[in-house]
């Protein structure tokens, strides 16, 4: 009964729960610098990605 | 096909090539054989499209996932990963039937006239797992560990599987670029073998790319059970016809699961149903 009540709560707030969680996630990332390593790779051709490098 | 679905049919067209325009906004880098260079590019869009065509304005998420993991600084990325679970969330896999421009290429070859192939259902089951196991192994495993002696590593899954990066950057900027083209070698004619085979196939069976080995929507289908975004079943008003089932292209029966990791929100199976039981965005259709 009470495994079921968990299901039933975690299909119904799951989403927001996720939601909460990701935009942490992104600040985190944005606070150690990692979207600058993102814009540094994406205006630089990606040799790797062409089929180049 | 009636007249509803011709209505949803002529707006999933219309956002799909609105989605991939905007995402490609940047359309002077196609004559300019250069590719945009603007702070936009911090920002992941949310299908597969390759940061290095000309027109992109955004970055590639898988790109910009394995750029960090590779990077000497970083172990994990918050940012990338946080990214693609807020439209996983948000969205799950309606980004891939609905704003993915190589689901779009893929949506248009389809529509090609020639014979159509189904996949043995066995192989096809195991097949779908692979795109797991690529996410695994080409965007996750190998640029965390296989790193050189200065702490950093390629993008893998780019440089030797990813046929959008080949169709959308290299292709382009190879014609456009003399340098780049004389240090073509084996490498992209791998990879534009990979690109041929894919878009071939694309004629014969329905977005093989996105059933059997984009790592993106492997990501993305994870969400399917918990996105906002997902179909909905007024189970008292089924009469078990079959036809939802029967017009589903990624081989979901939606009356059994509603929310299948395969599912991409086409809405196919919502307009083929006589009763209206399904809906998407949990809006009843019009009868």
């Amino acid at each position: 009964m009470k495994k079921a009540n968990l299901y039933v709560l975690w299909n119904k707030y799951a989403k927001y729960f996720i939601m909460v969680l990701s935009l942490c996630m992104i600040c985190i990332g944005v606070g150690r610098g990692e979207a600058e390593v993102v814009l540094k790779k994406a205006v630089n051709i990606c040799l790797e990605c062409i089929g180049i490098g | 096909m009636d007249k509803n679905a011709k209505k949803n049919h002529i707006l999933r067209r219309t956002v799909q090539v609105l989605s991939a325009m905007l995402t490609n906004i940047h359309i002077s880098g196609f004559f300019k054989g250069k590719i945009y260079i603007g702070k936009s590019k911090m920002l992941c869009v949310p299908g597969m499209n390759c940061y290095s065509c000309p027109g992109a304005a955004g970055a590639c998420p898988i790109g910009a996932m394995q750029a960090v993991l590779g990077s000497r600084k970083y172990g994990f990325s918050f940012y990338v990963v946080g990214f693609l679970c807020l439209l996983g969330v948000l969205f799950g896999r309606f980004i891939c039937g609905w704003l993915c421009l190589f689901g779009l290429i893929q949506d248009l070859l389809y529509k090609i006239p020639v014979p159509k192939i189904t996949v043995n259902k066995k192989l096809d089951h195991y097949l779908r797992y692979l795109k797991y196991v690529i996410l695994a192994v080409f965007v996750l495993g190998m640029p965390m560990f296989l790193v050189d002696q200065y702490g950093i590593s390629a993008p893998y899954f780019c440089k030797l599987i990813c046929p959008v990066g080949t169709l959308e950057g290299g292709i382009p900027l190879v014609l456009l670029n003399k340098p780049l083209r004389d240090t073509i070698g084996f490498l992209f004619g791998w990879k534009f073998f990979i690109l041929v085979l894919i878009l071939a196939a694309s004629m014969f069976i329905y977005r093989p790319f996105c059933k059997y080995i984009c790592p993106l929507g492997a990501f993305y289908s994870l969400f399917n059970k918990v996105s906002f975004v997902r179909i909905h079943m007024e189970e008292n008003s089924c009469i078990h016809c079959g036809k939802c089932a029967k017009a589903c292209k990624m081989g979901v029966d939606i009356c059994k699961e509603q929310n299948d990791r395969e599912c991409i929100r086409c809405g196919d199976c919502v307009n083929a149903c006589p009763t209206q039981t399904l809906s998407m965005w949990g809006i009843p259709k019009k009868g």
